[in-house]
C-alpha cells in the first residue's frame, strides 16, 4: 500500500484525489503541488459570473482554510514542478527542491494555446483566476470593439459575458459555426444565432493571420482573407494544450496529454486525473482526453480508488454544459463530428428541446437545451447504448 | 446528518440526483436542485457524501 502520495496540479482534479483519498480511509501523508500562489478553486465561473462580476473572486475558492487544515495536506503552492524522475521516484520542482513521492498523480491540467504575436498588450487569454481578472478590469474601461478569436466553449461564453455589458463583441472563427467540434452543424447554426440576437458581430469561416498594433498595443485583427477588424481588446480563445512540459524526458508516454490506461494509469505507481490525462475509456471503446470541469471530479475519484486497490477501469458518460446569455446547453455523452443529430422533444423555436447523437445507429450522446431535468433521464440511452430505432421523436 | 443547499451556486447539472434521488431532486421550471429531504438518515451517509463530491459547482454541504 502507499504511504506517500503526491499530486502535482492543485485545482479541481487534484484537490479531489486528495479529498478521495481520505474519504476512503487513506492515512498515509499527502502531498498538493500547485503552480498558482491560490488555494484550490474552481475554473468555470472564470468566464461566466466571476468576468461578468456577479461574483466576487474568493467565491470561486473549492474549500476554505479550515477545510484544507482538517484535510491534512501538505499544500505546496506557488511551486510548478520543472522534471519527473521515475526510477527515483521524485518530482523535481521548478527553482531547485524535489518531492520523493511511492504514488504520483499528475493533474496539471492545459495552459492556453498561444496564436501568433500575444505579447501584445490588449491581447489576453483566460485560464487562471488572474486571467480573468486582468479581462475583467479591461473590460470595465469599456473598450470600444472587443473581438475574441475562437468559438469555443470560453470564447463564445466571454463573447456573451462581453455582450450583456453592452460592449461591441465580433466573434472570429475559421469554422463556419460556432462550437462545430463540440456539438456539429446543426447546434452549431442556433448558437451563431443566438449570438446575432443578442448583438454580437459573426465573422466564421476565416482564420487570423496577424494582429496589427501601434506601439505595442493591439489596433484590429488582420484575418486570412485580407480584411480587418479594429480591436482595442482581443481574447484568444484557440483551446488548450496538456501541460506536460515538465514530463518530457520522464519516460512517460505524451501523446494528447499523459497516456494512461483505461484504469488511469501512467507507469509504476503514476496516474492521471483531469484536463491532462489521456485514457481509453471501455464505455465508448476510445481513448479520451475532456477538458470538463465534471471529469475532473469523477477521475480523481476513480484514480483514488484504484490508487486503493480498486483496480477499476474508469468508464464514465461524459457531461459538460455551458451557459450563454440565458441559455444552458448540457450534454452527456461524446459527440462525433460525423453524428447524426436527430431532435428528440421540444423545439429549437422555442428555445428548449433535447436532442440525440448517434454514430452507426447507436445512441452516443444527447443534448439539452434548457431542458436539464428532462436531459438527465436521456443520459440512460447513452449508458445503454441504445439504438436509434427503438426511439420515438416527439419533435 | 445534516444537509444543506446554496441554491443560487446550482447549475442544474443533476449529479446530485443520480447520486441520491432520495434527498435531491430539481426543479422542472429552471433544473436546479431542490432539497427533499435536510436530515437523510445515516443509511444515506454514503449516497449524500458521493452527492457532494460530484457536484461541480460546490453546492452540497453535509455535516454529521
Amino acid at each position: 500500500m502507499f504511504r506517500r502520495v503526491v499530486i502535482v496540479g492543485a485545482s479541481a482534479a487534484g484537490l479531489t484525489t486528495a479529498e478521495a483519498l481520505r474519504r476512503r480511509g487513506y492515512d498515509g501523508t499527502l502531498t498538493l503541488v500547485g503552480d498558482e500562489p491560490h488555494a484550490p478553486y474552481d475554473r468555470p465561473p472564470l468566464s461566466k459570473q466571476v468576468l461578468a462580476g456577479k461574483w466576487e473572486p474568493h467565491k470561486v475558492v473549492l474549500r476554505d482554510d479550515k477545510a484544507l487544515d482538517d484535510l491534512g495536506v501538505e499544500l505546496l503552492l506557488g511551486h510548478a514542478a520543472d522534471g519527473l524522475d521515475t526510477l527515483g521516484r521524485r518530482v523535481l520542482l521548478a527553482g531547485g527542491g524535489t518531492v520523493d513521492y511511492d504514488a504520483l498523480v499528475i493533474a496539471t491540467g492545459v495552459v492556453p494555446r498561444r496564436l501568433l504575436d500575444t505579447d501584445l498588450i490588449g491581447v489576453h487569454h483566460l485560464r487562471t483566476l488572474d486571467d480573468a481578472l486582468a479581462l475583467r478590469a479591461q473590460l470595465l474601461e469599456r473598450p470600444e470593439q472587443l473581438v475574441v478569436v475562437g468559438a469555443g466553449f470560453l470564447g463564445a461564453e466571454v463573447a456573451a459575458v462581453a455582450r450583456e455589458m453592452g460592449l461591441d463583441v465580433t466573434l472570429v472563427d475559421p469554422l463556419p459555426v460556432p462550437m462545430l467540434r463540440q456539438f456539429g452543424q446543426r447546434i452549431g447554426e442556433l448558437i451563431a444565432q443566438m449570438h446575432r440576437d443578442h448583438g454580437v458581430s459573426l465573422c466564421l469561416g476565416t482564420g487570423v493571420s496577424q494582429f496589427n498594433q501601434v506601439g505595442g498595443r493591439v489596433t484590429a485583427v488582420e484575418l486570412a482573407d485580407g480584411s480587418t477588424i479594429d480591436a482595442d481588446l482581443v481574447l484568444v480563445a484557440v483551446g488548450a494544450a496538456p501541460a506536460t512540459g515538465w514530463l518530457v524526458g520522464s519516460g512517460l508516454s505524451l501523446q494528447d496529454g499523459v497516456e494512461c490506461d483505461a484504469r488511469c494509469q501512467a507507469g509504476p505507481g503514476i496516474y492521471a486525473a483531469g484536463d491532462v490525462a489521456s485514457w481509453y475509456n471501455p464505455h465508448f471503446g476510445v481513448r479520451m482526453r475532456l477538458e470538463h470541469r465534471m471529469n475532473a471530479t469523477e477521475q480523481a475519484i476513480a484514480v483514488a480508488g484504484n490508487l486503493l486497490g480498486d483496480d477499476e477501469p474508469f468508464a464514465p458518460v461524459p457531461y459538460f454544459w455551458t451557459d450563454q446569455y440565458d441559455t444552458k446547453i448540457q450534454a452527456y455523452g461524446v459527440f462525433h463530428p460525423d453524428a447524426e443529430f436527430q431532435l428528440l422533444s421540444g423545439d429549437p423555436s422555442e428555445r428548449r428541446f433535447t436532442a440525440t447523437y448517434s454514430k452507426s445507429g447507436t445512441v452516443t450522446g444527447v443534448l439539452g437545451w434548457n431542458s436539464p431535468r428532462e436531459l438527465l433521464t436521456l443520459r440512460q440511452l447513452v449508458i445503454d447504448r441504445t439504438p436509434l430505432t427503438s426511439i420515438t421523436a416527439v419533435g | 446528518m445534516k444537509v444543506t443547499i446554496d441554491r443560487d451556486r446550482c447549475i442544474g447539472a443533476g449529479q446530485c440526483v443520480l447520486a441520491a434521488a432520495t434527498v435531491f431532486d430539481q426543479s422542472d421550471s429552471d433544473g436546479r436542485v431542490v432539497l427533499l429531504n435536510s436530515d437523510p438518515t445515516a443509511d444515506l451517509a454514503p449516497d449524500v457524501t458521493m452527492a457532494a463530491a460530484l457536484c461541480p459547482a460546490l453546492v452540497i454541504t453535509v455535516e454529521d
